[in-house]
């Protein structure tokens, strides 16, 4: 949570501000007693009633002035409260952002949706009651010890004792509560999970009939989850008779060593009405404070969990090539290229030499010693089971995870010796799952080129075969598209996408299995057509058809995560087993 | 009228709520019990406290003895209220968590018989939300609004009674000036909600961002576009920001507004009490008394405002949840049904009418006959309906009019334990518990031995990524299957088929996520498998489907066709045309 507070920073003047006033309007009102005091000593034993009058007015104008502080105090903790969780947003969303493909995945898009959302919320309502409240109640706490204190020695000392006390045990009961009411959650979500488990599965526990099974665990999670609610509540449940007998007696000693202190003189009655309305003061206020401290605890949670997520380096640290990034920068915005004439020109456009990755947590490497190389211009095709590794071996090119043996070369320089940005402006992908985003088509495809022409885009969508798609809408490259682009057809998106990464250009572009929804002879014509694009892109094919990728220059041909063939498509029929097997099997019977 | 039948709701709810605590009346009791008596003796203390203080006058003027009964009087009243306190609260928990836990009870054992239809047309996500957050929602703002509203309603009560009994004038002074500061509250309360609706559609619209952004990163970082998405969030943002504040900011108005009035309540006691005092009314004491009264009186009523709107909260969730509980369950099993056994795969569907919705007809007069050991392939373009006869055939769905017969029983009159289990299943949708791989695979014969395990999973290609799982077969695998790719899932769960093998076989695009290399070692322990069983076969392969004994071809959620393939292509219709389409290279 304490790193959080980093976000404060621009509203130290607010924070400091919103607690200062309320301190204020506290001192005010704990003034009153005393003038309850000075009504009850002076004007009712003098029978002064101009004086009580007076004083009367002096208590409107404590109010008055006490509302104004208050009002000040919500403002500048309201500021600095929406300022902060302005902040965190930003931040946390930013950072989101540098995650690399193994931090999203450890993380889970859903957690991280939650943190950004409702935890903020959270945080940030937690933030502006800690500086509305948390000053104040503790400075009403002391601050009758100090009014007592005004008044005598020796009856303030009973709020010496009883101070201390209250807050052993308020807070006691809190340091024992707080650990528990993590473990009720975690039952809860247990309860939650198995809730959810039984309507995704519905179908399968009643195809295996396993109702009364799923019915049992359920019970035990459900009996489990309230064994625990009960524990937590007897506990909780003894914070306020506690700290209410705590109180009173404070009163009854006060009370005692009151009637003494008056009995000699040393105190008036009117000065016994006042400690003892201290002394009820401090409870209002340590009520307020309890119920505050679960708020702040969830709070504190919620940052807490935040915080893991800020606190989740990129395992791609921008640092490491913080210098050559800012150079990049610097050349992008000199709109020149020199970039690419300081480095060596070389024959090969990608290098994969003994290359090997590990996921993080995963038990065995998803690829071992992986080693090609490929030409300018050259289109590669990549082929084999399911899980062999074949969207790892590219995502290795525009670096989304980092090889953990070997080295990935582009144009003869290592990938992680690009700055991220640039490397992966060379780079178009389009991925299996085919994403657009709420918007409209020609914002959709910009995706691919900020500033592409309306010319630059159709001849993208020419060549995705996309055109027709568009041409079929209203509004053509302004048409919408909803949120997940659900008004168009899996094929249609498909196109799309992949016109996106083509608009840019790409030195390279990688097909991961992305036209599996498109018919064979569309997928032709898409072959057909990105091989007479300009600019010769090097071309890496990733399908599980052989009739998508058997025209390529090279196949590589992955088997478990290792390279069991690589060569032309009739090399790989004489020598590749694993190659003749595929193509067999989608070929024999047609 | 709308007004009335909302009211007539919530009264029918209320109901429904008090049956639910029926059961714990007996801790309702109680706790209202302690309740009166925390609050009474709450409120005798300050009057106990002024009498003592009467005692104390002055210097020479203290009356010890009788300052000493008041303060042994008070400790025991101390004790007392601490004591039913403690009990109240431990009642008051023990009531909410028994209700809760009795509704997700009934509320989840209703999940395992509703009908498929109610599950499929709602979303998931929402009947989770209702048995889990509502359900807490409800408790909590019933049964401690509750709470609060009936110590509440006392405390005001009691405070009137206790005041009223000391002097009439100044009770009225706090009277009248305590509903200010009521009408303070709904004041701003008022102004705020329109504030507050701006807060939360801006707050909609930055969560529908970072839910599209943040599903879909990859995109973003293959696009590097990261600070394009940043600078829109960040607009956003900052609409968010300047709405929030002033949203939070007015809203936070109310507590100084009403502390004021309450210290303007404080104020005019102390005036009244102060010149009644002075005409030797009431003693220093009772004003003392008074003015702690004053502090407590106004308390409660800023409080109830806000417990009667979550109470109403309280009741909407209710009713959700009860909604639920009162859903028509499937049909029950009738006493006399059969139980299945030694199933030969005879399947007949009679007349068959079938439709999800009665104003759009899906199957009607659908016939079709089943010998031992068929296979049955079922085939057409992507959502045509397919799933739809698996649905009937598992009965997830009874069909309107006709019967489906397995072995010459209807299978309306058969347990759908014995129907069901005479089915292996293997869907598209591959679905895992959360659990280790072992109890996946067991899920159909628990009794299954390590070694009938090992030999199912090597018949449908898991078993060496099995191996490979950090702790092998006893790996546990996150909710719907973790981290294990779709592929994977698929052969799981065929596993779990293959260990069980059933008489008859439903495969729904089983393979549609495996490779075809894969695939086709599959296949051959599929073929084992389906060897003398009637199978089902969702398929879109074309060597699945020319090997089928009958292929029925749908669209739009019906049949159109219905034979072997040679005769299907001969006839030159709709089959003819997809086959022509989609498998020419």
């Amino acid at each position: 949570m304490k790193k959080l507070l980093v976000y404060l920073k621009d509203y130290k003047k607010e924070s400091i501000l919103a607690p200062l006033f309320k301190m204020l309007e506290a001192s005010f009102e704990l003034i009153v007693p005393l003038v309850v005091t000075a009504i009850i000593d002076v004007g009712i034993a003098g029978r002064d009633s101009g004086y009580i009058l007076k004083m009367c007015l002096v208590m409107v104008a404590l109010g008055l002035i006490g509302l104004a502080c208050s009002v000040t105090a919500q403002y500048f903790a309201a500021k600095a409260a929406v300022g902060f969780g302005t902040q965190v947003r930003h931040h946390l969303f930013s950072h989101i952002q540098t995650f690399s493909f193994s931090e999203i995945d450890k993380a889970g898009t859903a957690t991280l949706i939650t943190r950004m959302t409702s935890d903020i919320n959270q945080v940030q309502s937690g933030v502006n009651m800690v500086l509305r409240l948390f000053l104040r109640s503790p400075f009403i706490v002391f601050g009758a010890m100090i009014m007592a204190f005004t008044i005598d020695v020796k009856a303030a000392l009973i709020f010496v004792v009883t101070i201390p006390l209250l807050s052993v045990v308020v807070f006691g009961i809190m340091a024992v509560s707080i650990p528990l009411y993590k473990k009720v959650q975690e039952r809860l979500d247990r309860v939650l999970g198995i809730t959810r488990e039984n309507l995704t599965g519905v179908r399968v526990i009643r195809a295996f009939h396993k109702e009364e099974e799923e019915k049992s665990r359920f019970e035990e999670s459900l009996q489990s989850l309230t064994g625990m609610q009960n524990h937590v509540g007897r506990i909780s449940a003894f914070m306020n008779p506690v700290t209410y007998i705590i109180i009173n007696a404070g009163i009854i000693a006060l009370l005692y060593i009151g009637a003494f202190q008056v009995d000699t003189g040393t105190l008036t009655q009117g000065e016994v009405v006042a400690l003892v309305n201290y002394m009820s003061q401090i409870l209002v206020e340590l009520i307020k404070l309890a119920n505050l401290i679960i708020t702040i605890t969830k709070a504190v949670a919620c940052g807490n969990r935040i915080e893991s997520i800020l606190e989740m380096k990129s395992s791609m640290p921008v640092e490491n090539s913080g210098k050559k990034e800012s150079e990049a920068a610097s050349r992008i915005n000199n709109g020149e290229q020199s970039g690419n004439q300081k480095r060596v020109d070389s024959e090969y456009m990608v290098e994969f030499s003994h290359v090997g990755l590990t996921y993080q947590g995963a038990g065995a490497e998803s690829l071992t010693d992986i080693d090609f190389k490929v030409k300018k211009g050259e289109t590669i095709g990549i082929i084999g089971g399911t899980g062999c590794g074949k969207t790892s071996l590219v995502h290795l090119i525009p670096r989304f995870y980092d090889a953990t043996a070997g080295e990935v070369k582009i144009n003869g320089q290592n990938v992680k010796d690009y700055p991220l940005e640039e490397l992966r402006q060379m780079v178009g992908i389009v991925m299996q799952k085919a994403v657009l985003f709420q918007g409209t088509i020609r914002e959709n495809l910009c995706w691919g080129k900020e500033d592409a022409t309306e010319e630059e885009l159709y001849q993208a969508l020419e060549t995705a075969q996309a055109r027709e798609v568009v041409e079929g809408k209203d509004g053509k490259l302004d048409a919408p598209v909803e949120q997940g682009g659900k008004n168009f057809s899996g094929g249609q998106r498909q196109r799309l996408t992949i016109a996106r990464a083509l608009v840019r250009k790409p030195k390279i572009l990688i097909l991961d299995d992305s036209a599996s929804a498109l018919d064979y002879a569309t997928d032709a014509r898409l072959r057909k057509a990105i091989r007479e694009m300009d600019g010769n892109p090097t071309v890496f094919i990733v399908s599980q058809r052989t009739s998508s990728i058997q025209h390529a220059d090279k196949i590589i041909v992955l088997d478990d995560g290792e390279m069991t063939g690589i060569g032309t498509h009739e090399q790989l029929l004489e020598n590749c087993e694993v190659y003749r097997e595929i193509y067999e099997s989608q070929y024999k019977k047609h | 009228m709308a007004e009335k039948k909302k009211n007539e709701n919530q009264s029918e709810t209320l109901k429904k709520v008090l049956c639910y605590i029926k059961h714990y009346r007996w801790y309702l009791i109680l706790s209202l019990l302690f309740a009166v008596v925390t609050v009474a003796a709450t409120l005798y203390i300050p009057v106990l406290t002024g009498e003592a203080i009467d005692h104390i006058i002055d210097k020479g003027l203290v009356e010890f003895s009788a300052v000493f009964a008041i303060l042994i009087k008070i400790a025991v009243i101390i004790a007392v209220t601490a004591v039913a306190q403690w009990l109240m609260n431990v009642c008051n928990n023990k009531i909410t968590y028994e209700v809760i836990q009795d509704i997700r009870r009934e509320a989840f054992e209703k999940l395992q018989i509703l009908p498929l239809k109610f599950i499929d047309g709602h979303s998931h996500g929402e009947l989770v939300s209702r048995i889990i957050a509502d359900v807490d929602q409800f408790a909590d703002g019933l049964l401690m609004g509750f709470s609060q509203l009936f110590t509440g309603v006392i405390t005001i009560l009691g405070t009137l009674l206790f005041m009223l009994s000391i002097n009439v004038k100044i009770t009225l002074v706090v009277v009248l000036i305590t509903p200010v500061s009521l009408f303070v509250a709904s004041f701003i309360a008022k102004r705020t909600y329109t504030m507050f609706h701006l807060q939360s559609s801006i707050r909609g619209e930055q969560t529908a961002l970072i839910n599209e952004m943040i599903e879909n990163q990859k995109v973003v970082q293959a696009f590097s576009k990261e600070a394009d998405v940043l600078e829109h969030f960040d607009e956003i943002n900052e609409r968010l920001g300047k709405a929030s504040l002033q949203a939070t900011f007015f809203s936070s108005l109310t507590n100084p507004s009403t502390r004021f009035v309450n210290s303007l309540v404080y104020t005019g006691v102390g005036l009244a009490g102060a010149f009644c005092a002075i005409n030797g009314i009431i003693t220093v004491g009772q004003l003392s008394c008074f003015l702690s009264y004053a502090n407590q009186y106004t308390k409660p009523f800023n409080e109830i405002s806000g417990v009667i709107t979550e109470l109403q909260n309280a009741l909407a969730c209710a009713e959700r949840i009860f909604n639920l509980i009162e859903e028509e369950p499937q049909v029950p099993e009738a006493s006399d049904a059969a139980e299945l056994n030694n199933v030969s795969g005879n399947v007949e569907l009679k007349q068959v009418y079938f439709s999800y919705t009665s104003d759009k007809k899906l199957i009607e007069d659908f016939n079709l006959k089943v010998a031992p050991g068929q296979r049955v392939a079922i085939v057409g373009p992507t959502g045509c309906g397919k799933t739809t006869i698996i649905n009937l055939l598992m009965r997830f769905y009874d069909v309107d009019s006709g019967s489906i017969q397995v072995e010459g029983k209807d299978i309306q009159n058969v347990t759908r334990r014995s129907l069901r289990g005479s089915y292996g299943m293997v869907l598209q949708e591959t679905w895992l518990k959360a659990g280790t791989i072992r109890e996946n695979l067991i899920m159909g014969k628990p009794d299954a031995t390590e070694e009938e395990m090992i030999e199912a999973a090597k018949a449908a290609h898991a078993h060496s990524f099995i191996k490979r799982l950090p702790h092998g077969y006893d790996t546990v695998i996150g909710e719907e299957g973790g981290s294990l790719s779709t592929g994977q899932k698929q052969l799981l769960c065929i596993a779990r088929v293959m260990l069980c093998l059933p008489p008859m076989l439903i495969l729904d695009e089983a393979t549609s996520s495996i490779d075809t290399r894969t695939e086709m070692k599959i296949q051959n322990a599929f073929a084992k498998m389906m060897k003398g069983r009637t199978s089902f076969i969702v398929a879109h392969r074309l060597s699945t489907i020319q090997e089928a004994d009958i292929i029925l071809v749908m669209k739009d959620g019906k049949i159109m066709e219905q034979g072997n393939h040679q005769e299907l292509l001969a006839k030159g219709g709709f089959y003819a045309q997809l086959y022509n389409s989609q498998f020419a290279v």
